[in-house]
């Protein structure tokens, strides 16, 4: 039996207030591809169509999904399908009065982003001054009965920071705290010199989540996402290929996973055009690479590609140049040099490269690039 | 308290939702990020938890409707939900 998807994230816009340089956005998401957003009727049939299709957990999502002013109507909606919904944001400006519009709606959980452990440095990595709303946000979740997530993306410029991040969450009364390390996808991939971190900052990060995994239990869950680059496996990327998740994107189109447009030689359909059901069972790019037979060597005869699922098709594409080889994350792909020369060149560097911000001038410039 | 005792009151964590899928024909347990498939049984158990019965009162009720008395239920219960209370998805008042 073919999988049916269990997970949607519903990218609802790609504006954004905030400008983080490692933003999972395409890098040309202010160029033409992405412009006509989806009307507030065509997100409630997706939602309906994704609902139908097997989906339970819907994640509304950016760019920065409060800048819709339908917001409350969607989430209204999924509520009524039975969809658990999760809000994705940055807080920025976000007043406690939408929040409680939000909570009556039927929104089931936020997840607030976080840049840094102080205004200082979260402000400076966000390129947007964002500190203070966001810690007042915390606060209106946590009065208003909301579980709360405190996310943060992991880099060379923050992970000293992981220690003061938990406690952080910890006084806020978080449900839990996800330390991602820093994917390279869209404008991570762009500034990777820039954001990773050394081994030494990531050994140092790991011994303090696991002593205050120890210390916290399960009053506070540590998400701990991890660095895949410094890894010896891929990671499963997204629990395999169209196996389980689906995005769709502010204009329509729908991906096998929120990095999966980059990949040139897949062909993306639209829900303006086909049913949700039809995309996820028929179109191209979530069949081309579902299943093993795809599969090159070493993964075809690996005990590992029921685990990993041969890692991350996007990462194959980007690093590689061809989506259908074994994610060069892997110790035994024969492209695992192009991360190994990657992570040296970073432990080589006195110090950390500068980063272009995510912004619509920067993106304009890379969309016309192509 | 993360084990269950006799007395003690169990609840469904604010964060987590019982809800039936439809496509799969079976009940989930949903919170965030994530999600636990059911088996009948289990959804009976979380379907007695009303912040009310304790665990001895939920034993009760399913020994009850099954007529079936003895250790081996209370021991499913308790496993059933000391698990669920491992994930931080179930706790114990009283």
């Amino acid at each position: 039996m073919d999988p049916k998807p269990l997970w949607l994230l519903a990218e609802l816009t790609y504006k954004c207030p905030l400008q983080c340089p490692y933003c999972s956005n395409p890098l040309d998401f202010a160029g033409p591809r992405f412009k006509r957003e989806l009307s507030t009727d065509e997100w409630c049939r997706v939602f309906r169509e994704a609902k139908a299709l097997g989906v339970l957990q819907l994640g509304l999502s950016g760019g920065e999904p409060t800048l819709r002013a339908d917001l409350e109507v969607l989430v209204s909606e999924a509520h009524g399908l039975g969809l658990y919904t999760s809000l994705i944001t940055s807080a920025y400006r976000l007043t406690k009065e939408r929040l409680a519009g939000l909570k009556a709606a039927g929104l089931d959980h936020v997840q607030i982003s976080i840049q840094g452990a102080d205004a200082e440095l979260s402000d400076a990595v966000a390129g947007t001054t964002s500190y203070r709303d966001k810690i007042a946000a915390y606060h209106y979740t946590r009065e208003l009965g909301f579980p709360l997530t405190v996310n943060v993306v992991l880099h060379r410029r923050n992970l000293h920071q992981v220690e003061a991040l938990i406690r952080l969450a910890e006084s806020l009364g978080a449900e839990r705290i996800e330390l991602a390390n820093t994917q390279f996808y869209g404008w991570a991939l762009h500034n990777r010199t820039a954001l990773m971190p050394t081994r030494a900052q990531l050994d140092e990060a790991w011994r303090v989540v696991q002593r205050e995994r120890a210390r916290l239990g399960t009053r506070l869950e540590i998400v701990w996402v991890l660095p895949d680059y410094h890894e010896q496996y891929p990671k499963p990327c997204m629990g395999g290929w169209a196996r389980a998740y689906m995005t769709v994107t502010p204009a329509g189109e729908v991906w096998p996973c929120h990095a999966a447009g980059r990949i040139t030689t897949l062909t993306f359909e639209n829900v303006r055009e086909h049913p949700l059901d039809w995309i996820w069972e028929h179109s191209d790019a979530f069949q081309r690479f579902r299943g093993d037979a795809w599969m090159p060597e070493p993964c075809r005869s690996c005990p590992r590609k029921s685990q990993d699922f041969g890692g991350c098709r996007c990462q194959a594409f980007l690093v590689a140049g061809d989506a259908a080889l074994t994610d060069p994350v892997c110790s035994l792909s024969p492209h695992r040099h192009l991360i190994d020369a990657a992570v040296a060149e970073v432990e080589r560097a006195a110090e950390a490269a500068e980063w272009t911000y995510r912004a619509a001038p920067a993106s304009r410039v890379l969309a016309a690039k192509g | 308290m993360t084990a269950a005792g006799r007395a003690t009151v169990p609840r469904l964590h604010p964060k987590a939702r019982l809800q039936h899928d439809d496509v799969r024909g079976r009940d989930v347990l949903l919170y965030p990020e994530g999600l636990v498939a059911l088996n009948p049984t289990g959804a009976e158990i979380l379907g007695l938890c009303d912040g009310v019965r304790s665990v001895a009162d939920v034993v009760a009720a399913l020994e009850q409707r099954y007529g079936a008395p003895g250790e081996g239920v209370e021991r499913d219960v308790t496993a059933f939900l000391d698990g669920l209370a491992a994930k931080g998805l179930v706790t114990y008042g009283s």
